[in-house]
């Protein structure tokens, strides 16, 4: 092959790979854009403002909406970010700072172990916890069981964020007097945050699609309520209700129940890219 | 410690610089003159050993330069100063007195408040403006009244010569400024929380041969105020800046004294080989 046949050769390899992997990024996207405009196109009609202000109404009547199951979504989702927002990002901090040593390798062993436990089980694990000892299914069950499901998502992206912030900024803190845990809490911190709230996004946006952990904790609630001790309605379980009842109307509203849950999703993310955006801009 | 190292290190005295009295390596607490002493120190990161027996005495408001080539433990003598050692799981044994007092019992922050530090790369803190970072150590320090760090910002920018760079966009991104303002940037940060001694690792190696000229004019400047000690890899900047320089090599002191007589008549063959070119 002369240099020339040799050199174009090269140029329709490179063109052929270059499609290659522009075709994978469209079979990744498709399946997000099948789910959301098939969602859209379905849940749109029965969406309306009386959806969003109104409770559910009894079988055959006509209308009605699910105040009380995304009051209910937003404090679980609350719930659930109490407990597992702190308990995540601390523990994150110390796997990163002081994990050089074989209790911080189990216990990073255990977070990939815990990301990968089918959700079921973790509610299994928050009625065992929360619900026989209280004698009853409460929205405080279902906060800790999709607390417990935040947990290794933000625990292993704030390490690793942590760990990508270079050593340099630590050793400037450290250099200048500060106190470790200060030079983490104000120095490291801040470089990595962004990268941490996408750990949390991605933690909270993931509990926030959960039915199988709700169904025997937080367990549902055809009326309003808003007490932790008592069940909870929540959008995940009223799709789950909903979809599989044999009523058209019912069936409809469960498809616009599964478009608020997706559009709460994009809110969710756009607020706290809102609100951890820095200063200066990405750096 | 082994005998051997023990033989094989050199223990030698402070040069005699600026027309001061030379200082004693092995007299007791603080000697004249002298802002910290190192005895006999040898530093190791796991089994390996960066440093063998080094004694060095460094003298108060001098500039002292430390040379040598690549991996001879200059940069691992810095850190042992102000304890940055241990940050990086280093450890150590000898020991080095500050003012007299060995730097062990200091507690390692209140330690680096007096012993600042400025990095061979520029690293201003990305989330923070420019006044921030030269304000840094004050905030996270605790100090909370406005005015006093403003006061304080001010007259460390301007020590770092740069105030007058920067005093229109004191809210701007520190990283939004050029590698030369940057490192001095740094430097104001360094010198704001009101150190004694200032500890540089080749502080312009990642800048241009006019922001190394703007530095070294800064060091001439701050030496009035500060103990300053400067590992640099440029033999010309170790030159034109220090009163006094080390050679290091293999982790080994090989000879310490007067600027002027390491560059122009050094008693070891391996001092004259490594600053004339011929190795290193």
């Amino acid at each position: 092959m002369n240099a020339q046949a040799w050199f174009r050769w090269r140029k329709v390899k490179n063109r052929v790979m270059a499609l290659l992997t522009l075709l994978c990024v469209l079979l990744a996207v498709l399946p997000l854009v099948m789910i959301f405009s098939y969602t859209l196109a379905q849940g749109i009609g029965a969406l309306n403002l009386d959806f969003f202000l109104h409770m559910p109404k009894p079988v055959g009547e006509a209308g009605g909406g699910m105040a009380n199951a995304l009051v209910g979504t937003l404090i679980l989702i609350g719930l659930g970010s109490l407990v597992g927002l702190p308990v995540g990002v601390l523990a994150g901090i110390y796997l990163a700072e002081y994990g050089n040593n074989p209790f911080a390798s189990t216990v990073r062993f255990l977070a990939d172990v815990l990301s990968g436990v089918p959700s079921i089980v973790v509610g299994v694990v928050a009625y065992t916890l929360v619900v026989i000892p209280m004698k009853s299914f409460s929205a405080l069950a279902g906060g800790v069981a999709l607390g417990i499901l935040m947990i290794p998502t933000i625990t292993r992206t704030t390490e690793e964020m942590i760990r990508l912030v270079p050593a340099s900024y630590r050793e400037a803190g450290l250099a200048l007097g500060v106190p470790h845990w200060k030079t983490v809490v104000r120095i490291v911190l801040p470089v990595a945050g962004r990268g941490i709230m996408t750990g949390v996004v991605l933690g909270i946006a993931r509990a926030a699609g959960e039915t199988a952990p709700l169904l025997f904790t937080a367990l549902g609630n055809r009326f309003w309520s808003t007490s932790l001790d008592e069940p909870i309605a929540s959008l995940t379980v009223f799709v789950y209700d909903y979809a599989k009842s044999p009523f058209d109307d019912w069936i409809r509203q469960a498809w616009a129940a599964a478009l608020v849950l997706i559009l709460l999703v994009v809110v969710l993310n756009v607020i706290f890219r809102f609100v951890t955006r820095g200063t200066y801009g990405d750096q | 410690m082994e005998t051997s190292k023990v033989v094989r290190g050199v223990s030698l005295q402070a040069p005699a610089v600026g027309g001061e009295p030379a200082v004693s390596g092995t007299g007791s607490g603080k000697a004249d003159g002298a802002k910290i002493v190192a005895r006999n120190i040898n530093a190791y990161f796991g089994k390996t050993q960066a440093l063998r027996n080094v004694s060095l005495s460094i003298p108060e408001n001098r500039v002292t330069a430390i040379i040598g080539p690549s991996g001879c433990g200059k940069s691992t003598f810095l850190r042992c100063l102000n304890r940055m050692h241990e940050v990086a799981h280093g450890t150590m044994t000898g020991e080095i007195l500050l003012d007299g007092k060995n730097v062990l019992a200091y507690d390692p922050v209140l330690l680096r408040r007096r012993v600042g530090m400025v990095f061979q790369k520029p690293n201003p803190f990305p989330t923070m403006s420019v006044f921030g970072n030269a304000a840094a150590g004050l905030h996270l320090n605790g100090l909370r009244n406005k005015a006093m760090v403003r006061e304080t910002v001010e007259k460390s920018l301007r020590a770092a010569a740069l105030w007058d760079e920067v005093k229109d966009s004191l809210e701007k991104s520190g990283t939004s400024l050029s590698g030369g303002q940057q490192q001095r940037l740094c430097i104001a940060r360094a010198i704001a929380v009101d150190p004694e001694v200032l500890l540089m690792d080749e502080p312009a190696s990642a800048l241009d041969p006019i922001a190394t000229a703007k530095i070294e004019e800064l060091i001439y400047e701050l030496k009035k105020k500060y103990t300053i000690v400067i590992v640099t890899h440029n033999m010309q900047q170790a030159a034109r800046v220090s009163d006094g320089t080390a050679f290091f090599y293999m982790g080994e002191l090989i000879e310490y004294g007067r600027t002027k007589d390491i560059f122009t008549t050094p008693e070891k063959k391996q001092t004259e080989e490594y600053i004339t070119g011929r190795f290193g």
